[in-house]
């Protein structure tokens, strides 16, 4: 496996007021071009954390993420992140919101007309150019997942982030999101690193699962790697069998989290 | 591709929208029915008015004074518009109170946004501005009188002291409640410091800005007449004192209601601009 992104050691302390807070320690990972990985734990153990880190967001303390052999240590449009919700600027009309992104990334390369044109390619991408005058208080909370999501990949991302994109959304919508999502990462190709808590999610998109431990020093714990055929269909994969290995999988390492978790345990 | 809208993603039905669906002739009746209390309220205060003009009038010891009535200070009204002299009496005032208005929001946004920006901004400024606010404009006259060269720069600055603080407050307050997240956004696009104030400061606390103006406005037309009792020789301050040495009563009061109007008529213009800079769903 190439090393297209790699997070080495990587480790963070916070100072908080209790003093300092190691809420990373040694996150190892290797990530392929076009790779689909999501990165799933208990709520509070720094997933979030990561993708800050591989976003520029955050500094880790100690070790570090390259990209394609170069380090990470500023936010850029080239490991774009779709935020978890209400990121999108409420005062900016759906074209807009994305079209800001366009004009940021492409002001030098492409004409007025050429990053309008990319703005609605986009918006259609996601099925959202029939509403691309209205406002983000005009449209439903799945809908602005949708333009988060041109948004971002508008900006022709090496890497795509995305933090929980889906979270807030009830199951329908999610559903709907996510084969949309696996049409997307099919046609372009994308490499994508996505945090969830759902398990059924991360195995049904997934090339590989990272389980991360509780914190504090949480750290990756087991990789799974999910050999489903693509494109994979959600009503057949419920009977098949290496689907539910996965899903076992995952769920047994979760749960153990929990165990070792619980005072009464130790 | 080929996913479809589902079903589950409808719009939300906004208060616009159901108006818009609504016929013409059921807003025209709703249109009614909203006015009904505003000139029920304005009526109450034209009768009171009526009634205690009348008491003056018909008792000898307060004769002289019947020109505060409302019948003579509404003809009063129609000579001062009819000759044109209102303009000439309003047109100072407005300059002054425009004036100090623009410099107070000049003044008053970046610091404004700095207070509401930098943690140490609004903890080295917080105690000097709550002290100098507490501070009547009016009490700066006699100082305000002697920095300034002329009475009409006097008068300027009053309304500048009057009107920077509830502009640099609800600025800052606007500031501080703008969404982290944001500017996580901005900075994942590589936006720098220029394009995080013009892109995301300024457009989220635009209607906060204007807020902070109208009360403003609230406060410098308020200090505006009694800051033209002294010195200058224009204006509606100085017209209401004319009015009284030259004992033109229903003059002195149709300039009192001039101001009224004047001042409720700057307020819609404010309201006007917090709604059009206004992104928030409530508004």
């Amino acid at each position: 496996m190439s090393g297209f992104l790699s997070l080495d050691r990587m480790g963070i302390v916070f100072e908080t007021r209790n003093g300092p807070y190691r809420a990373l320690q040694d996150v190892d990972l290797r990530i392929a071009q076009g790779e689909f990985v999501t990165v799933i734990g208990h709520s509070g153990c720094g997933k979030s954390t990561v993708l800050n880190i591989v976003a520029g967001l955050l500094r880790a303390t100690e070790g570090g993420v390259l990209l394609e052999n170069r380090e990470v240590n500023s936010p850029g449009p080239e490991r774009a992140v779709v935020f978890q919700n209400h990121s999108l600027l409420p005062w900016l009309t759906v074209y807009d919101n994305v079209r800001l992104a366009v004009d940021k990334v492409f002001r030098k390369t492409k004409s007025k007309i050429e990053r309008d044109e990319w703005t609605r390619h986009n918006l259609r991408l996601v099925q959202m150019n029939n509403a691309a005058d209205k406002r983000p208080s005009e449209i439903s909370g799945g809908m602005k997942q949708r333009v988060g999501i041109a948004r971002a990949l508008a900006m022709e991302p090496k890497v795509l982030l995305m933090d929980e994109p889906f979270g807030a959304l009830d199951a329908l919508t999610r559903a709907h999101l996510q084969d949309a999502l696996m049409t997307i990462h099919a046609d372009l190709g994308n490499t994508v690193i996505m945090i969830t808590h759902d398990v059924d999610e991360a195995v049904l998109l997934s090339d590989r699962i990272v389980m991360m431990t509780n914190g504090p020093a949480a750290t990756v714990g087991k990789v799974l790697s999910v050999s489903l055929a693509r494109p994979r269909k959600r009503l057949s994969l419920a009977d098949d069998t290496e689907y539910n290995r996965c899903r076992a999988d995952v769920m047994k390492f979760l749960y153990r989290q929990t165990e070792t978790d619980d005072p009464r345990a130790a | 591709m080929s996913i479809g809208e589902a079903t589950s993603e409808q719009t939300p039905d906004s208060t616009r929208m159901r108006w818009r669906r609504s016929g013409g002739a059921a807003l025209v009746v709703r249109g009614l029915h909203r006015a009904v209390y505003p000139l029920l309220g304005v009526a109450v205060l034209l009768a009171l008015w009526w009634y205690g003009g009348h008491l003056i009038a018909s008792d000898p010891a307060t004769e002289s004074f019947a020109g505060f009535g409302p019948g003579p200070t509404f003809a009063s009204l129609a000579d001062l518009i009819r000759s044109g002299q209102l303009w000439g009496i309003a047109y100072p005032s407005l300059h002054r109170i425009g004036l100090g208005l623009l410099w107070a929001t000049v003044l008053g946004v970046p610091i404004g946004v700095s207070i509401g920006y930098f943690r140490v901004a609004q903890e080295t400024t917080h105690i000097p501005f709550q002290f100098l606010r507490m501070i009547s404009p009016l009490a700066w006259m006699p100082i305000a009188v002697l920095a300034f060269a002329s009475w009409d720069g006097a008068i300027v600055f009053l309304i500048i002291v009057a009107a920077i603080w509830p502009i640099i407050f609800s600025t800052a307050h606007g500031v501080k409640r703008i969404d982290p997240l944001w500017f996580r956004v901005a900075r994942n696009l590589g936006a720098g410091g220029g394009q995080m104030l013009r892109r995301i400061i300024l457009p989220a606390i635009g209607q906060d800005v204007f807020a902070g103006i109208r009360l403003a406005v609230g406060v410098a037309w308020i200090v505006l007449v009694p800051a033209e009792y002294l010195g200058v020789t224009s204006g509606l301050g100085y017209a209401i004192n004319d009015a009284r040495d030259t004992l033109a009563y229903n003059d002195l009061a149709a300039i009192v209601v001039v101001i009224g109007v004047l001042g409720y008529a700057l307020d819609r213009i404010c309201l006007f601009l917090i709604q059009h800079f206004s992104w928030r769903v409530e508004l």
